[in-house]
This record gives C-alpha cells, sequence and structure tokens, in this order.
C-alpha cells in the first residue's frame, strides 16, 4: 500500500528531527493565520492563480529567499563541522547526515535560490524592459513557477520523510547507484529536479518567445536593454540544455527504479557518459546564472552614473560569445578523467577563450563611469565589490583553465573557494544589486540605505573571511566534502577563520532581513517616485503603483535607453488614447499540474506504484485539459483603463 | 564630520591603507603557515614542480590584467564619484559615444594575452600529461592502486608484495601508476608529488609520478565515495634509494608468518569499512588487479555498502 514507506522514514538524527518539526510548525502557523484572518480566498485569487507576470516574479523571490536561509543553515552545519567538530568522533553530525548536508547545501543553492532569483527577476523585469504587457504564453508560466515550487517542497519533504541524497549536488554515479546508495536520498534528489527542471525548462521557451515576439514596437534587437540581452542568451542556454539535465536524470532513475544499466559500474554501465551529460547541462547552467547578473549590473553602472552604457555593441557580443563558448567547455570540470592531453588541451584552451569577453565586459563597465557623476547608493557599492571579487575569481578560474594546473587543484577546497566566488561575487552580488535597484519600481518605497550598506560590508567582508581561508586550504592538500581531517595536517585554524567568516555572512543575511522588515515599516518616509533613480528604461516610465497591463498605451520606441530619451526630448506629449485591454485570467492549472507532479515524484520514490500511476494520469489529464481552456481572456473596457490611469499618474505628477 | 571624513580619504592614503591591510593579512597568513606543507607550493617531486611553476607563470599573466583592473576601477571611482563634482570641475559626458580604439584595446589585450597562454597550456598540457612516462634513465617502479571503499591498496607487482593504506616507493625513480576503483570513482592525489586522476571501477587510469627526494607526503582521495571518504588519508612514504625499497619490499615477505593477498582474503579486504591502519601483504595472485579491473565486466555484484554500514 505504502510502496517503502515505513515509520522508520521518520527522522532520527535531533537536527533533522528540529528542522523537520520547525517547518510544520511555521507551516501550521502560516495556515492558521490564513484561516484567522479569512485570507484564503484572497490568496488563491490574487496570488496562487494569477497569471501577472510581476505576481509570479514575486513569488519567486520569496521562494528563493526561504530557500537561501535553509542552505545557510546547511553552510554554516558544513561549518561548524570542519572548524569545530572535525576531530570529535561524538560530532552531533555523522558522515552520513554530512553527506546529505552538502549535498542539498549545493542543490538548494543552485536550483532553488539562484534559479528562483534569476527566474523572479526575469518575470518582474523583462516584460516591462520590452515594453509588453504579458510574457508570451501566461499560463505557462504559471505551471513553471509552480514546478518550481513542487521540486522545492518534494526536497524539503526529504528533511522530515526519509533522507537526502549522500552524492553531491550533482550525484556522480556510481556512487548514485542503487548498490552504493540504496536509500531514497538520490530519489529525491532526482525527482526534485527532474519536476523543477521541466519547469526551468518551459521558462526559458517561454521567455525566449516573448522577447522575440513581444517587444514594443520600434525596439530592434540592437535597441533592447542590456538585461533582456542577457536574458535572451540565459534562455537560450536553458533551451538548449536543460533538456540535456532531464533526460540524464531519467536515465539515472530508469537505473535506480527499474534495473536498468545506463550509469551502473558493471553490467556495461558507464559512469564516465553521465560525467559528461550532466557537465554539458552544468557548464551552461552557470551562464545561465551570471549572465542576467551581468544584465543587471550593466542596468545599474549606467543609471548611477548618469551616462549611458559604454560599448553596448561590444557588451552583446560578449554576451553572445560567452552564451555559444559556454557550451564548448563542459569537460574543464572532469580533466582529471584521463582523456588525452589533445582532449584536455583543446577544452583549456576553450574555457581560458571566455576570460576576454568578461574582461572585455568589466572594462566597459568601468569605463561606463568614466567621465560620469557616479553615485555610490547601495546598487553600485554591490558592483564594486562584485569587480573586486569577481576578479579574482577569474583569475584562479583562468588557473584551473590550465589542465596541468586543474590536476594540483580539482576537487581540492581551492575549487570550492573558486566557485563560491563566481557565484556569491557574481551572481549573489548581482542579485542584491538588482534587487536593491529595482525593489522601488514594484514597492514604491526605496530600502533603507544603512542597513543595505551595513549588509553590504557583512557580505564582502564575510565572504573574503569565509573563502580566503579555503583557497589556501585546498593548496595545502584539503579536500572538498570531508567531514574531518587528520589534526596533524594543521588545518583547523583556517577552518576556524572561514566558520567566522559564514558568521559575518550571517550578520549580513540578518540586516538584510531587517532592512526589509525595517523598511516596510518605515515605507512612508522612504516612499518615491515613479522613477526614483533617474532611469533609463522603459520599466521606469510606468506610474508608482504598476498597473496589471503595465502599459495603458504601446507607443513605438526608437531608441536603446527610450526613457532617458522621452524625458530629455522635448516634445510634448500627445494626449493618449486609450483602448481596451486584454489581460489572461486567472488559473489554477499551474497549481493543479504541480500538485500531480509532486504527488508522482513522492509517489515513485517511494515505490507507491498505485499512487504513482493515478498522480501520473491525473498529471496528464490536467496538461490537456489545461489547454482546453475557454475564454482565456478578459477585457477591461478603455474608460476603465482612461479611469485607471487618471488615478495612477494624477495623484503624483 | 562628513567634511573631515572626505578629507582623510584622499587617494594616496586610501592606497596605502588598503596596502598596509594587505600586507597585515598577508603576514598574518604567512605566520600561520609557517612549518606546514602548503603541498602544491611546496613541490617534492618533478610533476608537481612544473606544476608549480605554472601556477606562478599563470599568475603573473593575470596580474598583468588584475592590477590594472584594480587600480582604474578605484581611480574611475574616485574621480568621478558625484561629491567630487560638486568641488571641482570633473568632465562629464553623459552622451558620450563609444571611443571604438578602447575597446579594440580591451579586446585586444586579453586576447595576446590568453593567447599566449594557450601556447603554454597547449604544450604543457601535453608535457604533464598523466599516462606520459616521465623520461628518465632510471628503471621506473610498476605501482597498481585499487582504490577501495574506504582504503587504499597498493600492489607491486614486480616485487610481489602490496601495502593498505601507505605507498612506499624509491626517491629519484619514476612511478607508473596503473589505477582503479573497486567500488564509486575515487581520486588519487599526493599533492606533493603532483597530478591527482580520478581511479574509477572497471577501468585503468595512468599517472606517471617521481619523487625528488626521501619524505613522507600525503596522499588523499579527492571524490566522495561515501561514509568513510574523509579517513582515505594515507602516506606516500619515498625511500632515499632503490637498495632501500628493495630492503622493505623483501622485509615484507621475510617473516614467516606474513599475510597473503590472494582473491579471497582481497574479497575480505574489500569490504567497505573505515580504517587507516597500514598492512602489508605478500601478492600470491599476480593477475589480482586485472581481475579487480574486469569484475565488473561480469555479472558479478560489486562491493555492496549502505550508509548504515559505514556509521558502524
Amino acid at each position: 500500500m505504502f510502496g517503502r514507506l515505513t515509520l522508520d522514514a521518520l527522522p532520527h538524527s535531533p537536527i533533522t528531527l528540529g528542522a523537520a518539526i520547525g517547518i510544520a510548525v511555521g507551516g501550521i502557523v502560516v495556515v492558521a493565520l490564513l484561516t484567522y484572518f479569512k485570507r484564503w480566498k484572497w490568496l488563491w485569487r490574487e496570488w496562487l492563480t494569477s497569471l501577472d507576470p510581476k505576481k509570479i516574479g514575486v513569488m519567486y523571490i520569496i521562494v528563493a529567499f526561504l530557500m537561501l536561509l535553509r542552505a545557510l543553515s546547511d553552510a554554516a552545519m558544513i561549518r561548524a563541522q570542519q572548524a569545530v567538530f572535525a576531530a570529535d568522533p561524538n560530532s552531533p553530525i555523522s558522515p552520513d547526515m554530512f553527506q546529505q548536508v552538502f549535498s542539498a547545501h549545493g542543490t538548494i543553492m543552485i536550483f532553488f535560490v539562484a534559479m528562483g532569483v534569476m527566474f523572479g527577476a526575469f518575470n518582474l523585469i523583462v516584460p516591462l524592459q520590452i515594453g509588453a504587457r504579458d510574457v508570451a504564453f501566461p499560463l505557462l508560466n504559471s505551471i513553471s513557477f509552480w514546478l518550481f515550487v513542487a521540486g522545492m517542497v518534494l526536497i524539503n519533504v526529504s528533511l522530515g520523510i526519509g533522507e537526502f541524497s549522500p552524492a553531491g549536488w550533482l550525484a556522480y554515479p556510481p556512487l548514485s547507484e542503487l548498490a552504493y546508495s540504496p536509500g531514497t536520498g538520490v530519489d529525491y534528489w532526482i525527482w526534485s529536479l527532474e519536476i523543477s527542471g521541466v519547469g526551468s525548462l518551459l521558462s526559458g521557451i517561454n521567455f525566449l518567445i516573448t522577447i522575440f515576439t513581444m517587444r514594443r514596437v520600434g525596439m530592434a534587437l540592437m535597441k533592447m536593454p542590456i538585461f533582456v540581452w542577457s536574458v535572451l542568451t540565459s534562455s537560450m542556454l536553458i533551451a538548449f540544455t536543460f533538456p540535456i539535465l532531464t533526460v540524464s536524470l531519467t536515465l539515472l532513475a530508469l537505473d535506480r527504479t527499474l534495473g536498468m544499466h545506463f550509469f551502473t559500474a558493471d553490467m556495461g554501465g558507464n559512469p564516465m557518459m553521465y560525467v559528461n551529460l550532466i557537465w554539458a547541462w552544468g557548464h551552461p547552467e552557470v551562464y545561465i546564472l551570471i549572465l542576467p547578473a551581468f544584465g543587471a549590473f550593466s542596468e545599474i553602472v549606467p543609471v548611477f552614473s548618469r551616462k549611458r552604457l559604454f560599448g553596448y555593441t561590444s557588451m552583446v557580443w560578449a554576451l553572445a560569445s560567452i552564451m555559444l563558448l559556454s557550451y564548448t567547455v563542459w569537460l574543464h570540470h572532469f580533466f582529471t578523467m584521463g582523456s588525452g592531453a589533445n582532449v584536455n588541451a583543446f577544452f583549456g584552451i576553450t574555457t581560458m577563450i571566455i576570460a576576454i569577453p568578461t574582461g572585455v565586459k568589466v572594462f566597459n563597465w568601468m569605463f561606463t563611469m568614466f567621465r560620469g557623476k557616479v553615485r555610490f547608493a547601495t546598487p553600485m557599492l554591490w558592483f564594486m565589490g562584485f569587480v573586486v571579487t569577481f576578479t579574482i575569481g577569474g583569475v584562479t578560474g583562468v588557473l584551473q583553465a590550465v589542465p596541468p594546473i586543474d590536476f594540483q587543484i580539482h576537487n581540492s577546497l581551492f575549487l570550492v573557494a573558486h566557485f563560491h566566488n563566481m557565484i556569491i561575487g557574481g551572481v549573489l552580488f548581482g542579485a542584491f544589486a538588482g534587487f536593491t535597484y529595482w525593489f522601488p519600481k514594484f514597492a514604491g518605497f526605496r530600502l533603507h540605505e544603512g542597513l543595505g550598506k551595513a549588509a553590504f560590508w557583512c557580505w564582502l567582508i564575510g565572504f573574503l573571511l569565509a573563502f580566503g581561508p579555503l583557497y589556501i586550504l585546498g593548496l595545502m592538500g584539503a579536500v572538498r566534502r570531508m567531514d574531518h581531517y587528520d589534526p596533524s595536517l594543521g588545518w583547523q585554524g583556517l577552518f576556524i577563520v572561514a566558520g567566522v567568516g559564514v558568521a559575518v555572512i550571517l550578520l549580513g543575511v540578518f540586516f538584510q532581513v531587517v532592512q526589509i522588515g525595517y523598511s516596510i515599516w518605515k515605507r512612508k518616509e522612504l516612499a518615491v517616485g515613479p522613477d526614483p533613480w533617474d532611469g533609463r528604461t522603459l520599466e521606469w516610465s510606468t506610474p508608482k503603483q504598476i498597473p496589471e497591463y503595465n502599459y495603458a498605451t504601446l507607443d513605438a520606441v526608437s531608441t536603446r535607453d527610450a526613457f532617458w530619451a522621452m524625458k530629455h526630448s522635448h516634445h510634448e506629449k500627445a494626449e493618449p488614447k486609450y483602448e481596451a485591454i486584454s489581460l489572461p485570467k486567472n488559473s489554477g492549472f499551474g497549481v493543479y499540474i504541480a500538485a500531480c507532479a509532486f504527488v508522482f515524484g513522492f509517489a515513485v520514490i517511494w515505490h507507491i506504484w498505485w499512487l504513482a500511476a493515478v498522480s501520473l494520469v491525473a498529471l496528464i489529464a490536467a496538461s490537456i485539459a489545461s489547454t482546453q481552456r475557454q475564454h482565456t481572456h478578459r477585457i477591461i473596457p478603455a474608460d476603465e483603463v482612461a479611469e485607471t490611469e487618471a488615478k495612477l499618474r494624477g495623484a503624483h505628477v | 564630520m562628513k567634511k573631515q571624513r572626505r578629507k582623510f580619504w584622499t587617494p594616496l592614503r586610501g592606497t596605502v591603507i588598503a596596502l598596509l591591510i594587505i600586507a597585515a593579512v598577508a603576514a598574518a597568513i604567512a605566520w600561520y603557515l609557517q612549518g606546514k606543507n602548503v603541498a602544491v607550493f611546496n613541490p617534492q617531486g618533478t610533476i608537481a614542480s612544473d606544476e608549480f611553476n605554472l601556477i606562478k607563470f599563470t599568475l603573473m599573466l593575470s596580474a598583468m590584467v588584475v592590477i590594472p583592473v584594480y587600480i582604474m576601477l578605484f581611480a574611475i571611482a574616485f574621480r568621478y564619484r558625484e561629491s567630487n563634482h560638486e568641488k571641482k570641475k570633473v568632465k562629464y559626458t553623459p552622451d558620450a559615444p563609444d571611443m571604438r580604439w578602447l575597446e579594440v584595446i580591451w579586446w585586444a589585450i586579453p586576447i595576446m594575452i590568453i593567447g599566449l597562454l594557450a601556447v603554454v597550456t597547449w604544450v604543457s598540457t601535453h608535457q604533464l600529461d598523466p599516462y606520459r612516462a616521465i623520461d628518465s634513465n632510471v628503471k621506473p617502479l610498476r605501482v597498481q592502486v585499487v582504490v577501495l571503499q574506504w582504503k587504499w591498496l597498493f600492489i607491486y607487482p614486480d616485487y610481489h608484495v602490496a601495502s593498505v593504506n601507505q605507498l612506499k616507493l624509491p626517491a629519484e625513480t619514476p612511478v607508473n601508476f596503473a589505477i582503479t576503483a573497486d567500488g564509486p570513482m575515487s581520486t588519487f592525489w599526493i599533492p606533493n608529488l603532483g597530478s591527482q586522476i580520478y581511479a574509477m571501477p572497471g577501468m585503468t587510469s595512468q599517472l606517471s609520478l617521481m619523487a625528488d627526494h626521501a619524505g613522507s607526503y600525503p596522499g588523499y582521495n579527492t571524490n566522495i565515495n561515501g561514509t568513510g571518504y574523509s579517513d582515505m588519508y594515507f602516506k606516500a612514504e619515498a625511500l632515499p634509494t632503490q637498495q632501500d625499497f628493495d630492503q622493505w619490499a623483501q622485509s615484507v615477505t621475510a617473516k614467516p608468518d606474513h599475510k597473503v593477498l590472494d582473491w579471497a582474503s582481497y574479497t575480505e579486504l574489500a569490504r567497505p569499512s573505515r580504517t587507516r591502519d597500514v598492512t602489508y601483504y605478500g601478492l600470491k595472485d599476480d593477475n589480482l588487479y586485472t581481475e579487480v579491473v574486469n569484475k565488473f565486466m561480469e555479472a558479478k555484484t560489486p562491493a555492496v555498502s549502505t550508509n548504515e554500514e559505514g556509521n558502524k
């Protein structure tokens, strides 16, 4: 009846038990509050079933932030174990649990934090920046989001029911095969990523088509805001590489569930094939994350320098060449697998070539500041922090691109420091900069500067303290994923410094939480107009409270930095003529489909075959039904638009 | 208050303070590392030395870009900050057209630097190919490595001995390793001697290393292969001369009650366990390594572990 699911699946360790109870209690409190304040209908109508990309974007960011807290606590446990309990055989974190913790940390940070923040930004910014009212496929967008949520829930369920993967964030076989990991952990990993990965793929396709087909009249490709270019390149990578992830995971699932032998050590399976496949997705994935961060900085630097972006064309070519090159470098993740010298050298060289367009971008950002008026508001501080740290990451990246150097660094903590250098210094700093920059557009008030700066300094110093020592430890021979090490090696001091660094980062996160709370509390004092930073792109032309249709009229644009041009043109604006606007109606199909997918994933993990069959049928039925909706749009009549516009624009002009 | 702060932060003071902080951090690190083995920067073998030189070269090349970037970043940020515009006449060109020649420069310089590095990469990757035997007049030692859950088995087929969790090798003699795993994918790495390479079940990877001096160098597995992974720390003992090595090999089998490695005792040894004890064996089955590699070709089940077992 319940497959492998027995009472034994409940948590054994006090830490996981505590976390599971914490999550459960938190969930019950939320449900109770919603019921007490009778907010269920409101939640369902205004948020859960909404097809408005602005609302979907906000939900992405909220989920990503919650997951950041979860994965940070994993990080803190890793650091605590290595700094304090390394020599203690009675550590509260057993080796088995340690494996699950670092696997969860990596998986959640990449798939549910970085990807979530990124898709949140896509949803919030792209339609506005291209002057559109919506994305190309609004319902698909909602389905993508809810599949992401289903994957997220599944990965967190593993805390309370069963276990998580012990095989690292990419689950290399044969360790991830049944022979060496017979538990449910790897299955949780597979199905959580399988479900959210399909969501990511659909989302990537959606934004690709949105950008290609829904730009405002006159916005040629080379007139698009640079952030849109970054999303375009990132979406291309998603569309072409996520299928590889889906297939690799499926094959691994077939091995584990149906006893096949794609990647097993014996019976003709080939684990090296998996390593190739997963990195053929995995390396572009890194650029899927970093390109939008580059895009955000390319918006922020001109605005805060009050100067147009230097070398727009170069920037576009740099993005495009990084996108193309990122498909050609995956083998640098396993130079040590014994490929011939020709192969290794080829992939080493393609890897270091990426440093060229990336370097060009840094120079162009700097020369955007050159002869500008630079305001060092928080987003700009994140930019400075990004250049300083990312450059270090670039150097250590080029080092590892040389195969013989990689032979001495691979899988050591040097590597760990390098990719955190790129993902914290690049992706996260970019996300924080973009968050601070775009926050007032959606909230109507800006975030408190002082607390933002405090958070920035904590993150920067914490980052240097946490990862500087790891570089040195790597050179001393410390390898990744150790739950303990021989005390005679003399590593503990550096691990303690790294632990202090994580504590400082946590303080930064604390400041960020306080910053948001305090800013909401003081929102009257921090209130700003619709264009608080003297913006250049279309999103800043919307009224203070963005109407659900984004733009009442779709006037043609003629230049890059369209809003900047509008503000500086001397033409009198003609009285706008409003027309009826058609917007997609709400739909619950995102929730239904994702719920079926979640149940299916859970049933397969626990081998509850009848439930798997039922949920699969339901999943297919719901998907078909979602395509058969009638009356998908509602019409906002012209006079209602005029009324709304008068109210929104009249209030503050 | 604000004015005073502005006066304090002159570019010169800023630079000096930044350099002082960097120097202090560097001094603290140097003090901490005193007497410790920073293995990658402390090469004790030919391969490791070549790789260390390559690191130094690449770092220097990178510094040619990074140092100007840092200087320009802070110089531009400082000069064109908003408050500076209020105080003195600083150029402000909000709609400046792109300067093509500048862009040509920063496409060209990185292309040249990476071009140079690419040539060096091509040559060094071939030179330091782990499969390439080290050039030497000395007859190389053959060692077969089997990475187990969670032990190291070193077989010396020409000497008919084997050791667990300790590698013996003569200094100044190239060692040609054949490496496999009887368990999940693992890695064999002795950073003081150079290059790591994966050990994979059913396959053989090759690696050639040579220790320049006698000494004891730590070795690691760098790829997670289960709960006992962190215990896979061993010592590579480089003996001063070939004679010393011969003596050691003879001493293993000299004892009448020495342990014997054949398929039966191997199967016992291969069972997952966490131990760092060093054991020596006389090798009874000369084909053992090949059999271990081939066992994955047949329908035999591999040494199975579960996490529960690992915790014991």
